[in-house]
């Protein structure tokens, strides 16, 4: 519509703005961050006011392997976004099953953990303050990993079927935002619930 | 201008049948479809809530009166709270973003059409939710038919033994459900106002409304998220035993109230700053003047969504929190208000020397700014964490978010829906029923808010059902229901307008107010595609430049 056209245009200046699936995926961690943050808080504020055990010093270990899966998992996700980009799809593909391998292996360390502290030590969301923030705010995090772990496996699957190519690149590095976000976040959890918090 | 819609000759569009036309508004995708289902849903539940509140308003009329009992007024007054809020403040607003955002920044949609349509939906069943609690929340229990916890539903009220049956279950999981709705709408938008601009449309150019709803969308992020986890934590104590606000394990009744009003709190300002958006794109208009201070009005809005993240606990005083808690957020409180001061000065300063045309949309402004000044002196009376240790929980306070809520709120929203109007339905609105509408609503506006002061500072409490007599109540409180209802008078001219305009009203053309927005370049109702061609912009106010070349705004910023 030349009605429209600007009576006075600009020197034809490159018009880039930023990439939408970056901006929604940086806003929806905003969120989640809040989120969490909640949870955090309420974990924080209730630490040590438990009436009744279990305690977390008594029962929680360090699930030091685990977490160098998960965050490990976090460069091997990063590079498989950038071997996308350079259309290297076979070191992407092998990276992309490498990091949902990591990922599967930190909720299998966290499903051990929680069977340990319901079977061994009758710890339940129900049985104090501390089962209550515990698993509620390694629940969620868990449940942002599972959520991962489905989006990355579906991509995996489009990868073996022979779909993922350079041109969606920009799409799986969204995905690696999110990985790195749920990464960043066991960061603090683990700092909360494993170090602060016994 | 011509209409730009696109013609093909030799093809005729046959009339469809209706069920053809509610499949295409059910499945739409349309950021201006979806826009207008939001405000239409908001309308509709306006009036649910407003009737909630004439009901609440004739069992206050009399001391002693027996019009509700006591537990219906409870489930009243929480359903009328938590659907103006939640079903009637943020839809509303979400849909005018919705409609105009695309619109004024030269885009075709939103970023995600779908995840548009995904929020709307969730928005829409989480109304649906609370509003079932009146049919299923009996249950196996036979208590309670609607949720009676208020909308602030302070622990441990909402705790098993308290609440029984599912009513509180519904209140739960409505607000769960419409807050991932807002965050998705939330996300959409700045995403939208980030990346779908046109050619041209640099930040410093983008209209106010775009800004002020980029700032809002961010609060919604961080503000909103609280709530959704502080229900996920509800949830989990109904349903799973958890025990975060179960005082009987250590749990803590405070820790709600933290986690409600860092919700609660930048809530009333996720309401007011697209009203402000509102007033930042009408008042220039009427009164014929750019916009004074733009620069300065997206600082103090940034200002403002800063610093209300943390005045929250001001509405906690009287909880007994430390006197250096107090003293924080009493100043932060205060300080919020500077930048609110600067914005009402701005709004001024555009006025000041324009010809003001004092059309409906501009005459709701004008009272929007007088109710919002008070509105906010009220607030800063209250932010003093002395005055309202003696005045919580009273009348008072409820006059003073009414005031905000009804005196600015809500005089926006009837002030955008007259101005964009003829943009959404190509129709005016009818300029004489408009102004009985203003003059009358304005009129049981004061009647009921500016006199729901006194009751308060006589020591009435707030969410009484009734009351003695001989206390000095009972004349203020009949004058308060009675301006109740010459302002339902006002909403039914208003929706009588809405539904005769739509079909008699005069035809609007593309810029009825001789506007500068690039939403009143293209034909209204716009066509499905906004633009056909994306339109290049050089200045703040696109169509003043193409109306006068000769000196255009772009010369000067």
């Amino acid at each position: 519509m030349s009605a429209m056209a600007n009576p006075f245009p600009e020197a034809s200046a490159a018009w880039s703005l930023p990439d939408r699936g970056k901006v929604a995926m940086a806003s929806l961690i905003v969120a989640e961050s809040a989120i969490f943050t909640i949870f955090v808080v309420a974990y924080l504020f209730y630490v040590g006011k438990s009436i009744t055990g279990p305690t977390p010093r008594e029962v929680l270990e360090t699930p030091i392997f685990y977490t160098i899966c998960l965050l490990s998992s976090s460069l091997t996700v990063h590079l498989a976004a950038k071997s996308l980009a350079r259309d290297r799809v076979g070191a992407f593909l092998g990276l992309w099953v490498l990091t949902v391998v990591l990922g599967g292996t930190f909720m299998y360390g966290t499903g051990q953990e929680w069977h340990r502290l319901i079977y061994q030590h009758g710890l339940t969301i129900s049985t104090n303050l501390f089962g209550t923030t515990y698993y509620s705010l390694v629940g969620l995090h868990a449940f942002h990993v599972t959520a991962g772990l489905i989006m990355l496996l579906i991509v995996a699957i489009f990868a073996l079927a022979g779909r993922v190519r350079a041109q969606q690149s920009r799409r799986v590095e969204v995905l690696a935002m999110y990985w790195h976000f749920v990464d960043a976040v066991w960061v603090v959890v683990f700092t909360v619930v494993y170090v602060l918090g016994r | 201008m011509s209409s730009n819609a696109i013609t093909i000759p030799g093809v005729q569009i046959n009339e469809k049948p209706w069920v053809d036309t509610l499949h295409e508004w059910v499945t739409t995708v349309d950021h201006k479809r979806l826009g207008v289902l939001y405000i239409l849903y908001a309308l509709l539940f306006l009036v649910i809530a407003g009737v909630e509140a004439l009901i609440i308003r004739i069992q206050l009329m009399f001391p002693h009166n027996h019009f509700v009992s006591p537990e219906v007024f409870n489930r009243l007054f929480t359903l009328h709270g938590t659907t103006m809020v939640f079903f009637m403040g943020m839809p509303i607003l979400f849909g005018f973003a919705n409609y105009l955002v695309p619109l004024m920044i030269g885009a075709r949609d939103m970023a995600f059409p779908r995840l548009n349509a995904f929020s709307f939906w969730l928005s829409a069943l989480g109304g649906f939710l609370l509003y079932f609690s009146l049919v299923g929340a009996n249950g196996l229990y036979g208590a309670g038919n609607a949720p009676d916890v208020g909308w602030w539903a302070y622990a441990p009220l909402t705790a098993r033994a308290f609440s029984p049956g599912h009513s509180t279950d519904y209140w739960t999981l409505a607000l769960l459900v419409s807050g991932f709705g807002s965050i998705g709408t939330a996300i959409n938008i700045i995403a939208t106002i980030l990346c779908m601009r046109c050619p041209g449309m640099k930040l410093n150019r983008m209209p106010l409304l775009a800004w002020l709803n980029l700032v809002m969308a961010g609060m919604v992020l961080i503000a909103v998220s609280p709530l959704t986890a502080a229900q996920a934590m509800l949830l989990i104590d109904r349903y799973l035993g958890g025990h975060f606000f179960d005082t009987q394990a250590g749990g803590s009744a405070v820790l709600w109230m933290h986690f409600f009003w860092i919700f609660g709190h930048p809530e009333v300002y996720i309401l007011i700053i697209p009203c402000f958006a509102f007033m930042s794109e009408i008042i220039p208009v009427f009164s014929r003047k750019p916009i004074f201070g733009y620069p300065v009005m997206v600082a103090a809005t940034l200002c403002i969504g800063f610093v209300s993240m943390s005045v929250w606990a001001h509405h906690m005083f009287s909880v007994g929190m430390s006197s250096y808690t107090n003293s924080f957020f009493t100043i932060t409180t205060m300080a919020v208000g500077v930048p609110t001061g600067i914005k009402i000065f701005n709004w001024l300063g555009t006025m000041w020397g324009g010809r003001i045309q004092f059309k409906v949309p501009m005459l709701f402004c004008i009272a929007f700014l007088f109710q919002f000044l008070i509105a906010g002196l009220t607030g800063v009376m209250l932010g003093s964490a002395a005055f309202a240790s003696q005045l919580t929980l009273s009348y008072f306070v409820v006059a003073h978010f009414h005031y905000t809520l009804v005196g600015g709120v809500v005089f926006a929203v009837f002030a955008a829906i007259y101005y964009w109007y003829p943009k959404i339905t190509g129709r005016m609105l009818n300029e004489t029923l408009g102004k009985w509408h203003f003059w009358l609503f304005l009129i049981g506006f004061h009647l009921t808010f500016d006199l729901m002061h006194f009751p308060g500072l006589l020591g009435m409490p707030r969410r009484i059902y009734t009351y003695e007599p001989g206390r000095g109540w009972n004349t203020l409180n009949l004058l308060v229901s009675i301006g109740a209802f010459i302002q339902a008078i006002a909403i039914l001219l208003f929706v009588a307008n809405l539904i005769i305009s739509y079909f008699k009203g005069a035809k609007a053309g593309n810029d009825p107010w001789d506007a500068w927005t690039l939403e009143w370049s293209i034909s209204s109702p716009p066509p499905a595609y906004n633009f056909a061609s994306i339109p290049v912009v050089a200045s703040r106010r696109p169509l003043w430049d193409l109306k006068h070349p000769e000196d255009p705004d772009s010369r000067y910023e």
